[in-house]
């Protein structure tokens, strides 16, 4: 068997010169699977039989002379809130247990007509709420580098995968940082792009002025080569951005020479040691390259956890009112609806999504609206506003992508608000609707990855992955989980 | 409704001690699309239930609305049409749990419709206030099994079908400028004429895409408005003047006997002829109202709003006006009225430029057209020819109908070929004295009944003559030359 | 702000959510929400009376689809994934106490 490339650009390349054959690939991925999916738990299934068909008819085109596309080949693992016909969809949630979606996602649609093979469905915190992946309703996924840590969330089943080698490349969803910390917490490469930059059509909603779809690699010109797949105008999608964007891969070697870097000095504090000081090496990185490192103030930024805990529950909440039992998934059989109801969302909702929909409906309420919804949207425009002004001096900021590296099960113990404090360097973004990504810059504490975040203004995603790729040249050389933990390929 | 029975629409109904009726009217109707508000499935009545569906119509996970422009055209035109102004919109989500409410919150214009600030002028001139006119969804249709006539108590289980679910709706809320039971009947049928002329639905009660509720209050005129109840589950024009007559008698009666009216929303119940309490405010659910994140505002262009101005077809009342004129029929004649409901005051129009006469054409129109739609399949201008003969006396009007009743079954034809044919000719006015002084002489009893002024005597006169004729005798010729007889006797 | 949620508050908004919560579910919910929304007053501190909310991160309008047909979901496909159906139809236990 030839040696498979780690890369979706180099498998690309390889499958579509007839150099290296899709079902080789996918096998030597279902192998890395086979060895190492019990003790992680990235999927809640794995499509070993259509992924291997899926390469055969790639390999078939090939032969035939054609060309599959840009990920002729490459395994992809889907968040398990994007819909796949005829495929489980499930949100980690008991209440969509077995559902088979009769239509697919367009990322999907989009991904399989670029010849990329879907190799399973990956774990996730109960309809992406959650920083850790330990509120799955079908168990939590571990974080390849010490099992006994958790990948990061909600995105982190697709995060393990690309990081335990399954596949090199996740599809993620990330409302309040649920690409962005997982990935940093499994020492790979996540984005998330500007709001309306991917469809969101057959993306299972959370907080749909937040969501985006993004992907998790392990290297930023495949990231950029990922987004250029998946992004673009959709009609499906009202909110998707009706405008054709260059290609992210042809930015990522104009280097950051006379880039403003900007550091915000009034960042909420409580970020570890270890962190902070990776995030200082990337600053002096970056300048080293020859960007200018300029201080900026985004005095709104601290207030985005609350503005983000009330917006992003409020429109779950009503999201989530379709699961009623009534048209698919899960049913608890009452004597009249209304009680029907009540018991199958009872049965089919773990804790958060439950806390999370009585936080957001008590929001929207008769009474309350003005007091928590309506003021959030207020503070969500101060944050927006209050970036406008940076980017006017700073090119991009950089921060922590998260406040520390991953951290054991359990540890944040039952206060949600613990939980919730994960995101507070990353939910900014999300209620700005701008761009963000985090790229692996070294480790910290016990040898774990860590991960800085480049954030940039609506659409300059180019700019973004730019510093990202800038970043990925001068990081230090840290081994790979699949390295680490030996392969059976 | 009987354009003779009504109402000077001036006239303020004064209830039992004195107090005064105020009624608004909402309603509801479907537009004329080819697919729903949110998603490209067929929006058409009658199909077999669940066929007309996709991700967005069943609210599964994943699916996107996304506004048909088509809707949005219509909504403007309804505004257009009811002289509101159309301005930007949003939408937002209303949220509250039912079976046919497929993804537990319905999408609704709300704090911000496409029209508002308009009017519609009741045919005696009354101009009632049109508050707002906005767009939403549809729900999908329950069923309930079981239990006593399809009624929700007591049913054993509901199904729902969903292919109503995201039809296009438009909402027009009238304020609250209604005096009368025939009042707020006189706004509907005045306004589902408005909307079938301008194409933006079929406007059927009974077929559902046109529906009607009802706030009704009444005071003591110069006291601020009373406590309003909504009344729901009013299909059909008469019912909504029984409904409303109904409830105010009802409110009347408990105001006066000391009580207060609750606010709540009552259920019109057909077969009793009352209403009934279905919520009270207190039950009224929170509906959590928000801006529709999946959905982006309606901002339509100055150009766009003129264009849809422009291209407004001539409204009801105008084309009443306009054909009550050439034909010299009142404007609220039933002729005139059938012409307009059905589309054809073109048609009729069109026979006066070929020559033809209006005013026959329109009684012909209206007894011989009732299946032909705004474009009758007859040339307009073979009944031209047709009313031409009538007037020049060469066919009486009996023999015009039989004339036309083969033209119509045919799709068209030449009136005088036809009636050639049929061996119609009319008949010289000496050959029919002298039937008519026949006549006179066989029924001696009905000439002298006929003399001393009774009507049904000049019926069996006149009668005998066209029996003797073959229905070839001009009905007010022979009427005339009756009356010279009696005029002559001593 | 300053109002405490309490505990009959969360069994209205659990109502409305229609979540079945158990005694205890609602007592830890009660103390929880609690918990969030004290910390959320530190937007109390912002003086938001000039601020418009923001609630579409990227000011799109006129966003239509043209009145085109396209064919749709399979029936049978559909109502074989619903929990019950009877005669093409979704099938529930009697609907009280809705509001239609």
């Amino acid at each position: 068997m030839t040696a498979v490339p780690t890369s979706a650009a180099a498998i690309a390349a390889g499958v579509r010169s007839g150099s290296l054959k899709a079902v080789d690939v996918v096998e030597a991925h279902l192998a890395r699977i086979a060895d190492r999916e019990g003790e992680i738990h990235a999927f809640n299934v794995v499509l070993a039989d259509r992924a291997r068909a899926g390469a055969a008819a790639v390999d078939a085109m090939v032969a035939a002379g054609g060309d599959p596309g840009p990920l002729a080949g490459v395994p992809i693992a889907l968040k398990d809130n994007m819909c796949t016909r005829g495929i489980p969809t499930t949100c980690s949630s008991k209440i969509l247990d077995g559902w088979k979606p009769p239509y697919d996602a367009t990322v999907v649609t989009k991904l399989a007509a670029a010849g990329a093979i879907a190799i399973g469905k990956t774990n996730l915190d109960e309809f992406a709420m959650g920083s850790s992946t330990e509120n799955s309703a079908f168990g939590p996924t571990r974080n390849p580098h010490d099992t006994s840590r958790v990948p990061g969330g909600s995105s982190g089943g697709s995060a393990a995968a690309v990081a335990a080698g399954f596949a090199p490349v996740g599809i993620g969803s990330d409302t309040g940082g649920s690409i962005r910390q997982p990935a940093a917490l499994c020492g790979v490469v996540g984005a998330k792009p500007t709001y309306g930059y991917v469809s969101r059509y057959g993306l299972i909603a959370f907080a749909s002025s937040l969501d985006q779809i993004g992907p998790f690699t392990t290297t930023v010109h495949d990231s950029a080569l990922l987004l250029d797949v998946i992004g673009g105008h959709d009609p499906m999608d009202s909110t998707s951005i009706p405008v054709a964007h260059a290609p992210l891969t042809g930015v990522l070697d104009r280097g950051v020479k006379g880039l403003r870097i900007g550091r915000i000095t009034d960042l909420p504090a409580g970020a570890d040691p270890d962190v902070t000081e990776r995030l200082e090496a990337a600053f002096d990185a970056l300048r080293e390259a020859g960007a200018r490192i300029i201080d900026v103030q985004v005095p709104a930024f601290s207030y985005g956890l609350t503005a983000y805990y009330l917006i992003a529950p409020a429109e779950a909440s009503s999201n989530l009112a379709r699961f009623d039992g009534v048209r698919f998934g899960l049913r608890v059989d009452a004597l009249d609806t209304n009680t029907m109801y009540s018991a199958t969302r009872a049965a089919g909702f773990g804790d958060e999504v439950k806390r999370r929909i009585m936080l957001g409906t008590y929001a929207l309420s008769a009474g309350y609206y003005d007091a928590y919804y309506g003021r959030a949207l207020k503070v969500r425009k101060l944050i927006h506003d209050d970036f406008a002004r940076a980017y006017q001096d700073a090119d991009v900021l950089l921060t922590p992508t998260s406040a520390s590296v991953a951290f054991p099960f359990g540890s944040k113990g039952d206060n949600p608000l613990a939980m919730y404090l994960c995101d507070v360097y990353t939910i900014p973004s999300n209620l700005a609707g701008h761009p963000g990504m985090s790229v692996p810059f070294g480790t910290g504490a016990d040898g774990l990855p860590v991960g800085v975040q480049v954030l940039a203004g609506t659409l300059d995603e180019a700019t973004m992955f730019r510093v990202g790729a800038a970043l990925e040249r001068c990081a230090p050389a840290v081994t790979s989980a699949v390295a680490l933990h030996g392969s059976a390929s | 409704m009987s354009a003779g029975a009504r109402v000077d629409p001036r006239a303020e109904q004064v209830l039992e001690y004195g107090y005064q009726l105020v009624v608004g009217l909402e309603v509801h109707v479907e537009l004329d699309t080819a697919t729903k508000l949110f998603s490209a499935s067929a929006n058409r009545f009658g199909d077999d239930p669940n066929t007309n569906i996709d991700p967005v119509t069943l609210g599964l996970p994943g699916a996107l609305p996304v506004l048909n422009r088509h809707a949005v055209e219509l909504a403007m035109r309804i505004g257009a049409a009811l002289d509101c102004t159309i301005q930007p919109s949003t939408f937002h989500r209303k949220n509250y749990f039912y079976p046919d409410m497929p993804k537990a919150y319905q999408i609704s214009q709300y704090d911000q419709p496409i029209n508002i600030d308009g009017h519609l002028d009741l045919p005696g001139g009354k101009r009632i206030g049109i508050e707002r006119a906005h767009l939403e969804e549809d729900t999908g249709k329950s069923t309930h099994v079981g239990g006593s006539g399809g009624r929700i108590h007591g049913s054993d289980h509901s199904l729902i079908d969903f292919n109503r679910a995201g039809v296009p709706l438009v909402e027009i809320v009238s304020r609250p400028d209604l005096r009368t039971a025939d009042e707020a009947r006189q706004y509907v049928n005045e306004l589902r004429a408005i909307l079938v002329a301008i194409g933006a639905s079929d406007a059927k009660m009974e077929e559902g895409s046109m529906r009607c509720d009802a706030n009704v209050s009444v005071h003591q005129p110069g006291t601020p408005l009373g406590t309003r109840c909504e009344i729901k589950n009013v299909n059909s024009v008469r019912s909504l003047g029984r409904a409303i007559d109904y409830e105010a008698r009802r409110q009347v009666d408990l105001l006066a006997s000391g009580g207060i009216v609750r606010q709540e929303t009552r259920h019109w119940d057909e077969t009793d002829g009352r209403t009934h309490t279905l919520r009270t405010k207190e039950d009224a659910d929170d509906y959590r109202y928000f801006l529709e994140p999946d959905l982006v505002p309606i901002v339509p262009s100055a150009e766009w709003i003129q264009a849809v101005r422009d291209a407004l077809p001539m409204l009801p009342a105008a084309r009443r006006a306009r054909l009550s004129e050439a034909s010299g029929s009142p404007a609220y004649s039933e002729a005139v009225m059938a012409a307009i409901d059905r589309g054809q005051d073109a048609y009729v129009l069109a026979v006066g430029h070929l020559g033809g006469d209006i005013g026959r054409a329109l009684v012909h129109v209206k007894e011989a057209y009732a299946e032909q739609g705004p474009s009758p399949t007859v040339p307009a201008q073979d009944l031209a020819l047709l009313t031409t003969l009538e007037v020049d006396g060469k066919l009486t009007a009996t023999q015009a109908k039989a004339v036309l009743a083969e033209i119509v079954a045919a799709g068209g034809g030449d009136a005088a070929a036809i009636a050639a044919a049929k061996g119609f000719e009319a008949m010289d006015n000496s050959a029919l004295e002298s039937v008519v002084d026949q006549a006179i002489a066989a029924d001696p009893e009905a000439w002298v009944k006929f003399c001393a002024g009774e009507g049904k005597a000049m019926g069996a006169l006149v009668g005998a003559v066209m029996k003797a004729t073959g229905g070839k005798a001009d009905g007010k010729v022979v009427t005339a030359v009756l009356n010279q007889r009696r005029a002559a006797q001593p | 702000m300053s109002d405490r949620i309490t505990a009959a508050d969360v069994v209205k908004v659990a109502k409305l959510a229609r979540l079945d919560l158990t005694p205890d579910e609602i007592v830890r919910t009660t103390a929880q929400l609690d918990g969030m929304l004290e910390h959320f007053a530190d937007m109390d501190a912002l003086d938001l009376d000039a601020v418009v909310p923001m609630t579409q991160p990227y000011p799109l309008h006129n966003v239509f689809r043209d009145d085109m047909v396209v064919i749709g979901l399979d029936h049978d496909e559909v109502l074989a994934a619903a929990p019950r159906s009877e005669d093409g139809r979704f099938w529930v236990p009697p609907i009280i106490g809705l509001d239609s």
